[in-house]
């Protein structure tokens, strides 16, 4: 049972720790700074479930946030819908799109696989910058009077952050109860040896379909509701490529398979580069360190952090996954 | 780590001119440094930078008694509207700004802008000519820019007066800034009786027009009107004259306002820009220096004449300075209730901000003029005023080359 | 001369230089099977290369060509030891990863030299001019300034013996080795000549537009669906698959609106990555 897991309440600790320390001293600054960590660990969780654990490398993963957040923010803006609402609508449309998306693409392996998930964020971009309901390149924006039926700005602000970190939780546990599972053991034997699953009886399509499937869900809910709090959005914002690939470096920093490698991998990563771009002799740099870290993972650990933490102490494969 | 060393600098700061029996009053902006709008957004920052060194070395902000230091607290939004959402909110909640000004450009202002309304603080818009900014039930924002619809219904104005029979092509950025200019220039050209025989958008940082420039020709255009920002602007009227485009009248945004389009040489010449302020525009002044007086102060500090990204930048400072000592106080409400009030004419023309909710903050008071770049009998490059006929300072030359 | 000429004809010109940038991907892809993610960074340093070295000697950019192409080749043999040997054989993972982390690292210290501000290399030649129409010399020499590489490349291919000795290792790497072909060196000299070619693709590049560290990225996107459209390994088919895919540009773009172009070469591209996983050319190999 999840419950039993030692990771189940290492979650809930997370999840705790970030609403209680922004909230103590009602810091709105700190609440800024671990919203961005928050967000990171929602779409390298998901990340990894592709990744970590099917062995299928997504480039293009920052196109469930980016579509989520417009398809949120289309229903809030242009049809007046409630948060809540939009957010859980843009989730599933997402989430259909990416089954659509997938039936073309999951076919492919490797690299090709890699490659069409970037024509797949490319092509999506270029699709949003062309349609009128979404803005085309200028975006949308939200009327300041949106935020009303929450309690108004300041307020919206704070429950957009509850709300987020939810969906973190969600995130986490989701990783866990999959790898936990027969589904997630078919998922492990697709990364081992596609060919090997097949024969065995595993019907990779499907397994494959669902999990690139579930893979967008919560980041499209994660991504409608950011969007929300920053009151606007537009192409540039929301299919960045560079976040996408940053995702990967967080995941492998992290330890790609693991559900708190992916947390920590985020986490770590997320502060290193808030810290870099607010310096100002150092915020050009953030780009090289990150790609020494890759590289320096890479080569000598592709277990990342918690593999080398497994390397040296075995019984912490029992608690920390 | 460097978050404490900031406030510990700014803490300092205050304490010793607080010792000196003077108060701070910290205004928050970003500046693209880097980036595809550095050109633009410099010009823009130096006008702050002026307006703060001259009136710091008057002795400061004097209201209700106090006199105020100006303490400008930036960085560098890298053209980038992500950026500048994390740095506003940085400046609100870590550096806690009294003021904000704006960043340069509609697009990351219409950003800046849902930051400082979260948060409640008066922010002042340079740099910004979109309107959309301000019909979606803002309470603290300040246009300084005459609003976009403006410029080029004067380009087709003054077409008429020389050839009402042109044909004429739109060739624009697709971002927020040139389709509020683009969107009313259209249907006005046509109601004026031109025939607009092409319109198309291109997507921001397009480098090559080659495309869209044989789509010109195809059209048989005489005019064309668009651009967006310095970059591309530069780029399209360079890559126009390498492919021998017959145009009589080219009227771009923004760009040939800049000193540097001097740069482009030959390119460059007969270009026509709708411009905020030039130098030969005179007013009646009832706050702040005399124009002449800004220029070469201008001038003389940072070695090319100000463009109207300068003018604009240190008008923004006049007109906040302004409503301060109005208001007595550096309190939110107050000077918001001052800026309301506001209708004055300075170096940059007269001020005025509309006070309906549902276009709060949008400039009602500042008209635009028509400047376009000629040769003088040396065969120099200059920048004269020739639209509205009353302003002009040299003949519109139509063809232009 | 009609507007849909001249536009398949920018196309075109356009394409050649699309060709020569995959070229290089395709190479490096087909020799050692690894997808080298620095291609697009390595494509804008070849553009700064030549602002460098025209600001400095003001000489001729097509001259300048030459050297810029040379330290593309030491500079793509460098890279590989510094990445790519160690991973060359491993999953294909790890290769987009270590190629992916240089690509970061040359990306942020281009930004940090010369910030994201536009960049131009401002030499001109003259164009030629059909009627209404004018096509740039720039254009043009950069054009011809590919064709001129991709017929050098296949010449070294096929008739010198380190050409042979590349196209031994890509087809069966183990067996080279048994007839006592060094596979590292050629595998790093491989690499070399991929760099070389993005490098040159981006010098030709400085001459046209202006650009920063980040151009690049564009050229990367469009090299992947140049080789996917190609097949691997068949650099000349590269070439002709980038003319094919700038003339399609151009015959498509009097009709539509210039914004819808990426759509359909991306969507373009996932077709045919799915319909033709090996590429549209590629023959049927063991």
């Amino acid at each position: 049972m999840i419950l039993l897991r030692p990771m189940f309440w290492i979650t809930l600790l997370l999840a705790a720790l970030f609403i209680y320390l922004p909230l103590r001293n009602n810091d709105a600054a700190m609440r800024e700074d671990l919203i961005l960590v928050a967000v990171a660990i929602i779409l390298v969780s998901n990340l990894n479930l592709m990744i970590g654990y099917t062995g299928y490398v997504n480039f293009g993963h920052i196109v469930f946030y980016g579509l989520g957040g417009y398809v949120g923010m289309y229903l809030v803006t242009a049809r007046g819908w409630h948060l809540p609402t939009a957010a859980l609508t843009a989730g599933i449309v997402v989430s259909l799109c990416a089954l659509l998306f997938g039936l073309g693409i999951l076919r492919l392996r490797g690299a090709y696989f890699a490659l069409a998930t970037i024509g797949v964020l490319v092509a999506v971009n270029a699709f949003v910058r062309n349609v009128d309901a979404f803005g085309r390149s200028t975006g949308m924006y939200l009327s300041f009077e949106s935020y009303q039926p929450l309690g108004g700005a300041m307020r919206a602000l704070w429950i957009t952050y509850y709300l987020i970190i939810g969906v973190m939780v969600l995130s986490m546990l989701l990783s866990l109860l999959i790898k936990r599972s027969k589904f997630g053991l078919g998922l492990f034997a697709i990364r081992e040896d596609e060919d090997a699953a097949i024969v065995l009886g595993i019907n990779t399509t499907t397994y494959k379909a669902i999990i690139y499937s579930l893979s967008a869900f919560l980041p499209a809910v994660a991504g409608a509701l950011v969007f929300f709090k920053n009151g606007m959005i537009d192409p540039d914002i929301a299919f960045e490529y560079m976040l996408s690939l940053e995702g990967i470096v967080m995941l492998m920093l992290g330890g790609q398979g693991t559900v708190l490698g992916a947390a920590l991998g985020a986490a770590l990563y997320e502060r290193l580069r808030s810290y870099l771009l607010t310096s100002p002799k150092l915020s050009n740099f953030h780009l090289v360190i990150a790609g020494g870290l890759l590289l320096v993972v890479v080569l000598f650990a592709s277990g990342g952090l918690i593999g080398w933490l497994y390397k040296f102490v075995p019984r912490s494969q029992k608690v920390i996954e | 780590m460097l978050r404490v060393r900031i406030s510990l600098l700014s803490v300092l700061f205050s304490l010793a001119t607080s010792m000196l029996g003077q108060q701070t009053i910290s205004i928050g902006f970003t500046v693209s440094k880097t980036g595809a709008l550095n050109v633009d957004s410099l010009e823009q920052y130096r006008g702050f930078e002026l307006w703060r060194d001259q009136t710091n070395a008057a002795g400061g902000i004097k209201a209700g008694g106090k006199s105020y230091n100006i303490q400008l607290v930036s960085y560098d939004d890298e053209s980038n509207t992500k950026r500048v959402q994390q740095l506003y909110t940085r400046m609100i909640l870590q550096d806690k700004a009294d003021f904000l000004f704006s960043p340069y450009s509609s697009s990351l202002t219409a950003t800046a802008a849902v930051v400082t309304e979260q948060y409640g603080k008066v922010m002042l818009t340079t740099g910004a000519a979109e309107e959309k900014t301000y019909k979606l039930g803002n309470h603290y924002l300040y246009q300084m820019f005459a609003p976009a619809s403006q410029y080029l219904t004067a380009a087709v104005d003054a077409l008429k007066t020389k050839d009402p029979k042109a044909a004429v092509a739109f060739v624009y950025e697709d971002a927020s800034f040139s389709n509020a200019v683009v969107t009313p220039a259209k249907p006005y050209a046509q109601q004026q009786g031109f025939n607009v025989v092409f319109s198309e958008a291109y997507a921001p940082n397009t480098t090559d027009f080659s495309a869209i420039i044989d789509k010109v020709i195809a059209s048989k255009a005489t005019v064309l009107l668009g651009g967006g920002h310095y970059a591309d602007g530069s780029t399209l009227a360079r890559q126009l004259e390498g492919h021998k485009v017959p145009l009589k009248m080219v009227t771009l945004l923004v760009a040939p306002d800049s000193p540097q389009w001097t740069e482009l040489g030959d390119a460059g010449v007969g270009v026509i820009v709708p411009s905020q302020w030039e130098p030969q525009t005179s007013f009646v002044v009832q706050y702040g220096p005399q124009g002449a007086d800004f220029a070469r102060a201008y001038s003389a500090r940072y070695g090319t004449p100000p463009s109207y990204e300068s003018a604009g930048g240190y008008a923004c400072g006049l007109i906040l300075q302004r409503a301060i000592e109005q208001a007595g106080d550096i309190d939110t409400a107050k000077v918001s209730a001052a800026l309301n009030a506001t209708d004055i004419t300075t170096f940059y023309g007269k001020t005025k901000f509309a006070t309906d909710p549902g276009s709060h903050g949008l400039q009602i008071g500042h008209a635009m003029v028509l400047a376009q770049w000629q040769k003088d009998k040396a065969g120099k490059l200059t920048k004269e005023v020739v639209w509205p006929l009353g302003a002009k300072s040299a003949n519109l030359k139509y063809p232009m080359r | 001369m009609s507007g849909i000429l001249a536009s398949m004809i920018d196309g075109l010109l356009v394409g050649a230089v699309y060709g020569l940038a995959a070229m290089g991907l395709s190479l490096i892809w087909g020799v050692m099977d690894v997808i080298n993610l620095t291609h697009g960074a390595m494509i804008a340093l070849g553009m700064f290369g030549m602002y460098l070295l025209f600001s400095l000697t003001a000489l001729n950019p097509y001259l300048l060509l030459l050297p810029l192409i040379a330290i593309g080749l030491v500079l793509g043999i460098f890279v590989y030891w510094l990445s790519v040997h160690w991973v060359v054989g491993r999953s294909q993972l790890m290769s987009l990863l270590s190629t992916f982390s240089v690509n970061m690292m040359v990306i942020g210290i281009g930004t940090a030299l010369w910030s994201t501000s536009p960049y131009n290399v401002n030499f001109s030649l003259k164009g030629i001019t059909f009627g209404d129409y004018t096509f740039t010399g720039n254009h043009i020499a950069a054009a011809s300034s590919a064709l001129v590489m991709a017929l050098a490349l296949e010449l070294f291919l096929y008739r010198t013996r380190p050409g042979k000795a590349i196209r031994a290792v890509s087809d069966n790497r183990e067996a080279a080795e048994l007839m006592g072909i060094s596979s590292t060196v050629v595998l790093a000299i491989a690499f070399g000549i991929g760099i070389a070619l993005a490098i040159g693709s981006g010098a030709l590049v400085s001459t046209l537009f202006p650009f920063t560290i980040l151009s690049g990225a564009g050229y990367q996107l469009k090299s992947f669906v140049v080789t996917v459209l190609a097949g691997l390994g068949k650099p000349l088919g590269a070439l002709g698959a980038g003319v094919a895919l700038g003339l399609l540009e151009g015959a498509v773009t009097p009709f539509i609106a210039v914004s819808w172009i990426p759509l359909i070469e991306f969507g373009l591209f996932v077709v045919v990555l799915i319909l033709f996983p090996r590429g549209i050319f590629a023959r049927a190999t063991t």
